[in-house]
């Protein structure tokens, strides 16, 4: 009985106590900033700047330091990457690249291309934004127009290639690329 | 050009956010101050003598012995039940919204942001979104209860507005039975609940509607015991007798004057959330077993009733549980002989009268809407019960307990002299406000406790 009587009460004694804890928890958070990021538009810095140095996201290539040697072409295991090569009609000492699709849209970010590169033409950015009305206009053409083909890039002995600060070209890109106009350095849009 | 859909265009108020603003302004202040006024233009005429004499003396014509009273008079009472049906819905849409923020912050989230200014506006887009559904009824159901089983509901909700005091004068009606009209009115609101549980044809739905039944059945009983202690205080069933019979200030509330008052407050907040199917209550539509419980089948505009239904209760617990126990709409400062001094005796009272009016129903929104925020702040801070938990807690504690504040009540109103009665107020205010600020030093602490935590009301 006496027993009884210890626990109805402790009962109630049990529930004002974990009220007052539970209520003053709930309370305190709500005081606090919520750690949601308001992204894409409520944020302090772009995302793509915020994220770590080494991110794996969409490839940029620097044209005027590829050797066309094509390593990054075999070494990816889907086919992301096209690349084509060509005489050129003027000097016919000179190799050109005519075309170096990147088909990001099917790209899996795993960076075997970048491995083999020799100069750094072929680098991941940070940038991650890149969404297109249509799944075609995500393969990027890095030479934008075959009738004006890039000359292969010769390496220097004991130099470092003069690679574009990476993520430049890339944003460069993007940012002419408006939701509205279609950037120019990608493909005809399909009529869907 | 192409005019595309893009991330940017959509959103209207991100395009014009100055006409965002001023959209959001209107509903939130707006709309509801609107009502208000409405409301304490309206609810003061609404009997038949002041129609007469208003009548008699503008238009020079005998409404009393003209045969189109009883027409006119309808006409005047549908006005008054616009008013409050429309307060109903604005109402029981903010609250969505205020109870969305509230439970982002809680959790860590923000909540709805975006339609409006500070996402206010997510309660219209809701409402339009509800109504614009297709209102399916399932093949197997009772088709007519089913579609009549929302209306039920909303009865229960709209009824306790009649005696509902939103201030000195504004109030549809002083029944001298107010109290046992409430509990008996708001009681309907489980009648929809049965009615929806067994026309549907679902077991779910069924066992939401018995549940909800079994619990609003118990808990009708510690509530209606509960709110009798300060019937007894004030010797009246009237909700403006009971409200006349305390003071603005908070020790003049029958909350703080006597020891049983403020137990059986908490006596009644519970069992009024219980009836009211909120959260730790909230059996009847337990997501995780009975997937919606009692509207589990409903789409469209019968749920945005079933919806609504149950956000404006929180008006009508939190507004009862106010005028009951914490002094319902008296202004700090004024008596009763301030109010018959601004009326005057003409038809038409001075403007100090309105202001003095409106003060009155600013103290009664203040408080109601502090209680909803706490009926809120609870939802998002306790599990929900089980059912045996549910009863137990009916019958083993709130039943028991409601007798003894009861049985007190009676003793103390016999034994207890004012001078007790006046120093009970400032003794019990005093501790109450000490446990405030206890509970404030808690709350701060649990957030200096983390590392790198503080207040910080920003991210909105
Ligand atoms: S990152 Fe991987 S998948 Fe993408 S192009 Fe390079 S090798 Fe291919
Ligand atoms: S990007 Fe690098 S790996 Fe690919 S073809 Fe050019 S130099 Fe070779």
């Amino acid at each position: 009985m006496a027993q009884g009587i210890r626990a109805y009460f402790g009962h109630i004694t049990d529930v004002v106590t974990t009220f007052w804890e539970g209520l003053s928890v709930t309370l305190s958070y709500m005081l606090r900033r919520p750690i949601t990021v308001q992204y894409p538009d409520r944020v302090e810095k772009r995302v793509a700047d915020t994220l770590p140095p080494r991110y794996r996201g969409i490839l940029e290539v620097d044209t005027a330091v590829c050797t066309g040697c094509m390593a990054c072409e075999r070494a990816c295991p889907i086919g992301v990457i096209k690349i084509s090569t060509d005489k050129d009609p003027g000097n016919p000492k000179q190799r050109v690249i005519t075309q170096f699709d990147i088909d990001v849209g099917k790209c899996m970010f795993c960076g075997l291309c970048v491995e083999p590169c020799p100069t750094g033409a072929i680098a991941h950015t940070r940038e991650f934004e890149a969404t297109r009305k249509h799944v075609d206009s995500l393969v990027f053409r890095w030479v934008p127009d075959p009738a004006k083909p890039v000359p292969f890039y010769r390496p220097v002995k004991g130099q470092d290639a003069p690679r574009a600060p990476v993520g430049e070209i890339l944003r460069r890109c993007l940012a002419a690329a408006s939701w509205i106009e279609r950037p120019s350095f990608l493909p005809e849009e399909r009529k869907p | 050009m192409r005019i595309t859909l893009g991330l940017d265009s959509t959103s209207l108020s991100r395009r014009y956010p100055r006409l965002a603003i001023l959209a959001t302004l209107f509903m939130a202040f707006g709309l509801p101050l609107g009502l208000y006024v409405a409301a304490l233009a309206v609810f003061p005429l609404n009997t038949p003598e002041r129609l007469d004499a208003m009548a008699e003396q503008w238009l020079g014509y005998d409404l009393a012995g003209s045969p189109y009273r009883y027409i006119v008079y309808t006409a005047f009472l549908l006005l008054v039940a616009f008013i409050a049906v429309n307060y109903t819905a604005v109402f029981g849409g903010v609250s969505t919204w205020v109870e969305r923020r509230v439970a982002g912050r809680m959790q860590s989230r923000i909540g709805p942001n975006r339609p409006g200014a500070a996402g206010f506006l997510s309660w219209v887009a809701d409402a339009v979104k509800m109504i614009l559904k297709e209102d399916t009824i399932p093949a197997e159901a009772d088709h007519l209860l089913f579609r009549a089983a929302p209306y039920f509901s909303m009865v229960g909700l709209l009824l306790p507005f009649v005696v509902l005091p939103f201030g000195e004068a504004t109030v549809v009606t002083d029944m001298n039975v107010g109290v046992f009209y409430v509990a008996a009115a708001s009681a309907f609101v489980v009648v929809g609940i049965l009615v929806s549980g067994w026309a549907s044809n679902s077991k779910w739905a069924l066992f939401g509607g018995i549940r909800g039944a079994a619990q609003v059945m118990s808990y009708e009983i510690p509530a209606g015991i509960a709110m009798m202690v300060p019937v007894l205080m004030a010797g009246t069933l009237s909700m403006q007798g009971i409200v006349r019979a305390q003071g603005g200030w908070p020790w003049q509330w029958f909350v703080f004057q006597n020891p049983a008052a403020f137990v059986a407050f908490f006596i009644a907040v519970t069992a009024s959330l219980a009836e009211g199917n909120r959260t730790p209550f909230d059996l009847p539509e337990a997501e995780s077993e009975l997937v919606a419980g009692y509207h589990a089948e409903y789409s469209g505009f019968r749920l945005a009733i079933f919806l609504m239904v149950e956000w404006a209760n929180m008006w009508i617990m939190a507004g009862l549980a106010v005028t009951l126990f914490l002094g319902g709409w008296q202004v700090p400062g004024y008596g009763a002989e301030d109010y018959a001094r601004l009326l005057g005796t003409g038809l038409l009272p001075a403007p100090g009268w309105f202001g003095l009016q409106l003060l009155s129903m600013l103290m009664f929104v203040v408080k109601t809407w502090a209680l909803v925020f706490v009926f809120i702040w609870l939802r998002w801070t306790l599990p929900r019960v089980r059912v045996d938990q549910m009863m137990s807690l009916c019958w083993k504690y709130l039943v028991p307990g409601a007798f003894l504040c009861f049985v007190v009540t009676l003793v103390w109103q016999l034994l207890v002299p004012p001078a007790g009665v006046a120093f009970t107020g400032y003794a019990l205010t005093a501790l109450a406000l000490f446990v405030l600020a206890k509970f404030a030093v808690a709350t701060r602490r649990n957030i200096s406790k983390v590392a790198g935590h503080r207040v910080d009301l920003g991210n909105w």
